[in-house]
């Protein structure tokens, strides 16, 4: 196998890493050298973690696995310091040295850091890379001021980030308006209004001077004699080509590593690609041209043939705080040309669309960017719009509008759709051709398409709209499961409207493909049934997963485990010898303490079940179900020194009043006896924590797969408003989310503030609770149910062989 | 062939699995929608889950503990997986007796 080695571990040469692997998976033996110790993350999204919208994991794009399954050597941490062209080797900054048969550099690039004086103070940093983001988190925390040198984009994120982390944040720019390479000025001016509200502060046309302080930065003065102090002083005022090693080796270098068409360099087996490269002149910077050379330079080392890259045509699409930027081509006027202006300071929308013999040359959008890609690729075809120029944003009146299939039908198939994964069109609408992708959800999992911003989600639907065609539209919709394409929406609107109370109506109305159903939608219908028709449906034991018909869970076995009812976790002698005696007579093999402060008998054999639940003489504690699990509390000031709050009754009384309640998924509660939060309530489904005089409900949170804190839905001050609010919480979760959804990921889907919406009104929680308790009102405990009656124990018997057998028994000759 | 009345049909809740043992023998028996008793050994080949414990749909009854759809008529594991379960034959006389027919030389192969 021959040896490629790639210096870089970022997004451009992963990305091409990636593609080489989808061509060829088996041609090399691949290393990849990276100086920064993390595996390839996605730098874009740093300025999301200074705000605190994501962590680092979180930016991750390609986990340590990843590089073990697909058996490339990584070098993390380490720096590439020598490249030996002769003798085709790479050496490290820790000694390693590593031989090569193609060797690529995707170096990217370096922050350019003005050479000011005192510009090697502490305090004085880029931000380019993770680290640049932990010293600033840190420095957040000790430190008040915070400069920020460039009002390009990079800039404007950072101060975004400082700002979030409550400094007090200037930026300072040489120009007189913001991201002048982006912008036109009345954009830029918008841009600024809506930062300064923001809390930002700008100094326009400045010229930087001197950093001043001791061994620590205090400020920074200005050649026009004024100056700014300063704690932090963050350096945004451009990048550089990383070209030193490559330079040294020999390689032809000028802005940055020369390339040709193929991204071949003049060395023979080596070349570059990404932020570090120059092609015909042009070194490119935004992540979509760098995709495109990577699938360039994938095919040529993949031996497939390609035309080449000749180039990108560049448009920046930005999210700067909240606020939607496009720009693309030349947008500045001359005599030669002519604009489309729209200006809407109400809803704070700007447009300006250049035109020069009736083509568009270039656009800004700021506010709104829904036309960008649209204009975009106007400019790319070339189209002529004269006499009717005014089409490109408003559309022809009366004619033929300009939908979304026409702008994928002009999207060459090796244009780049998400930019932070550099998808093709090309390897969306492979996807759905070839791997049978019907929903953007589906697409984002084979393709990883929208998966990262989302921002080219409405793209992915255009195009999976364009490839399937308009009459397969219905096939596009993602049913609740593989028998139907009726949404869970649609299903839970036919069951109101039509007042279904059962499944067999349900699936024969909505023309189910397969008339029983299956394993996912049988349990989902019979959830949504009883939820909507509470007294009306009548619960289908034959739907019910295994676990949910015994009242007990199932082990790998196939024996069964008892959880009996614990409330809040407070339980006696008495109940404690109970337990015990009954582990003796069954003989359970193992008694367990769980974490929701209960006790757990695993190893039951099933037809002992409804015997032993009779000797407990206990309610279910509905371990098993899509219900409410437990009320984990902590003790509380009934004895210990810090309990604000009675949080052991206040569980006892929420675990009373809920128990037995059918939701989507499993829901756990907690209370806590104060801030302390012993009973972690911020990763429950609801949790409780009692404050001096009052309590505060957190929702959405999750200890499981997926960890998540909860976040704070609202204060209340009595126990009846702790009940009411978490009532009214639970009825509009078991009303509006999808079965198996849990509380965490359906809040995150609606949004927090749809929750908060729908549960501020006192009238509409009155409802909310109203139908709650007319569920609670006709809930019984299942396991008393199934001892007081037969027919229902007898499910839990055996058949067994009769004692007499062969066909006399029957009475009768068989065949 | 021989042939050994379990029970009595009334006894068979709807598409709800029943567990029949005979010595080392264990079956999972349903009554489908259409009135049909079926038996298959209870013991999915993937990894031993009970079919017995699994939700039947149009004639398939699917795995407990990872969602296995098999075919109760011919025990044929439905795809993407693969594999195969033992069937027996099982008739409903006219007095509601439920007959389990069996081989006893197919046992002995067990």
């Amino acid at each position: 196998m021959k040896k490629l080695v790639m210096i870089g571990n970022g997004m451009a040469g992963v990305s091409f890493v990636e593609q080489l692997l989808k061509l060829n998976p088996n041609r090399y033996e691949i290393t990849i050298i990276g100086a920064e110790p993390h595996p390839n993350y996605n730098r874009i999204m740093l300025s999301s973690v200074l705000a605190g919208e994501a962590t680092m994991e979180d930016i991750v794009l390609n986990s340590w696995e990843w590089y073990k399954e697909n058996n490339i050597q990584l070098h993390a941490g380490q720096t590439a310091t020598a490249v030996d062209t002769a003798n085709r080797t790479v050496t490290t900054d820790q000694g390693v040295t590593v031989a090569y048969d193609e060797l690529v550099f995707a170096t990217g690039s370096l922050p350019f850091m003005l050479p000011l004086p005192g510009a090697d103070k502490e305090g004085v940093i880029a931000f380019r890379d993770i680290k640049d983001c932990e010293t600033m988190l840190d420095a957040s925390k000790r430190y008040k001021k915070a400069v920020v040198i460039g009002g390009g984009l990079l800039g404007l994120e950072a101060a975004r980030g400082l700002i979030n982390l409550n400094m007090e944040v200037s930026v300072v720019h040489i120009h007189h308006y913001l991201m002048e390479r982006q912008l036109d000025e009345t954009a830029a001016k918008l841009l600024q209004a809506e930062l300064e509200r923001q809390g930002i502060k700008f100094l326009l046309s400045k010229n930087s001077d001197t950093i001043i302080g001791g061994d620590r930065v205090e400020g920074l003065t200005f050649k026009d004699g004024t100056t700014a102090e300063a704690d932090l002083l963050v350096m945004a005022v451009g990048i550089k080509a990383n070209v030193g090693v490559a330079k040294e080796a020999g390689v032809e270098v000028n802005r940055g590593i020369v390339v040709n068409d193929y991204m071949e360099t003049n060395t023979p087996n080596v070349y570059a690609l990404g932020e570090c490269a120059e092609h015909r002149g042009m070194v490119y910077g935004l992540v979509a041209p760098l995709y495109e050379q990577g699938a360039i330079l994938a095919k040529k080392l993949a031996g497939v043939d390609s035309e080449g890259y000749k180039g990108s045509v560049l448009s920046t699409k930005l999210k700067i705080s909240g606020v939607n930027v496009f720009s693309a081509g030349d947008f500045s006027d001359s005599p030669e040309t002519r604009a489309l202006r729209v200006q809407d300071d109400l809803d704070g929308v700007y447009k300006k669309v250049v035109f020069r013999d009736g083509k568009v040359q270039g656009a800004v959008l700021f506010g709104d960017t829904a036309d960008g890609s649209k204009l975009f690729s106007y400019m790319r075809s070339g189209e002529d719009f004269t006499g009717r120029e005014k089409e490109v944003l408003f559309g022809a009146s009366g004619g033929k509008s300009s939908g979304p299939e026409d702008l994928v039908k002009a999207m060459s198939g090796d244009e780049i759709v998400c930019g932070c994964n550099g998808v093709t069109k090309d390897t969306i609408v492979e996807s759905i051709t070839e791997k049978g992708c019907v929903s953007v959800q589906e697409i984002k999992a084979c393709t990883k398409a929208s998966g990262s911003c989302g921002g080219c989600k409405p793209l992915v639907e255009a195009i999976l709209l364009a490839t399937v065609g308009a009459d397969n539209v219905s096939a596009v919709k993602e049913g609740i499961c593989g028998c139907t394409s009726h949404s869970r929406d649609e299903v839970v609107e036919s069951i109101q409207r039509m007042r279904l109370t059962t499944s067999r109506e349900v699936m024969a109305v909505l023309d189910w493909k397969n008339p029983e159903g299956c394993s996912k939608c049988r349990p989902a219908l019979n959830y949504y049934l009883g939820m909507v028709w509470p007294a009306e449906h009548e619960d289908e034991q034959e739907s019910r997963f295994v676990n949910e018909r015994n009242h007990a869970n199932i082990q790998k076995d196939g024996t069964f485990s008892v959880v009996p009812r614990i409330y809040g976790g407070v339980t006696t002698p008495e109940d404690l010898k109970r337990i015990a005696e009954v582990a003796e007579k069954y003989e359970v093999p193992l008694v367990k303490i769980t974490g929701g402060q209960r006790i757990d008998l695993l190893g039951v054999k099933k037809e002992d079940l409804p015997k032993m639940w009779k000797d407990l003489d206990m309610p279910s504690g509905y371990a098993y179900g899509k219900s409410l699990r437990t009320v984990k509390t902590c003790v509380g000031n009934t004895f210990c020194r810090f309990g604000t709050q009675d949080s052991i009754k206040m569980g006892i009384d929420m675990e009373k009043k809920f128990e037995r309640l059918n939701t989507p998924h499993k829901v756990k509660l907690a209370v806590s006896g104060c801030p302390r939060n012993c009973a972690e309530s911020t990763i429950k489904d609801l949790g409780v924590i009692a404050i001096d005089g009052g309590w505060e409900l957190y929702v959405a949170g999750n200890g499981g797969t997926k960890v998540r804190a909860a976040e704070l839905l609202v204060k209340v001050k009595t126990e009846e408003e702790v009940l009411e609010w978490t009532g009214a919480y639970l009825q509009y979760y078991r009303e509006d989310a999808h079965y198996l959804e849990r509380t965490s990921e359906w809040a995150q889907r609606i949004g927090l503030d749809t929750v908060k919406k729908a549960l501020e009104k006192k009238e509409d929680r009155d409802a909310l609770n109203a139908r709650i308790d007319k569920t609670l009102d006709l809930m019984k405990d299942p396991w008393q149910q199934i001892i007081e009656d037969d027919g229902l124990r007898s499910a839990f018997d055996a058949l067994t062989a009769p004692v007499v057998t062969e066909a006399a028994a029957a009475g009768e000759p068989k065949a | 062939m021989e042939q050994y009345i379990v029970g009595q049909i009334s006894e068979f809740p709807e598409r709800r699995g029943k567990i029949f043992k005979m010595g080392e023998l264990e079956l999972a028996m349903f009554k489908l929608s259409d009135g049909t008793i079926k038996a298959v050994e209870n013991s999915c080949p993937h990894k031993q889950g009970k079919l017995s414990e699994g939700i039947v749909c149009d004639g398939h009854v699917y795995c407990p503990l990872h969602d296995w759809k098999i075919n109760l008529t011919n025990g044929v594991v439905q795809e993407p997986d693969e594999g195969c379960v033992k069937t027996f034959e099982v008739t409903v006389e006219s007095n509601g007796d439920v007959v389990l027919h069996i081989d006893a030389s197919r046992l002995m192969v067990s």
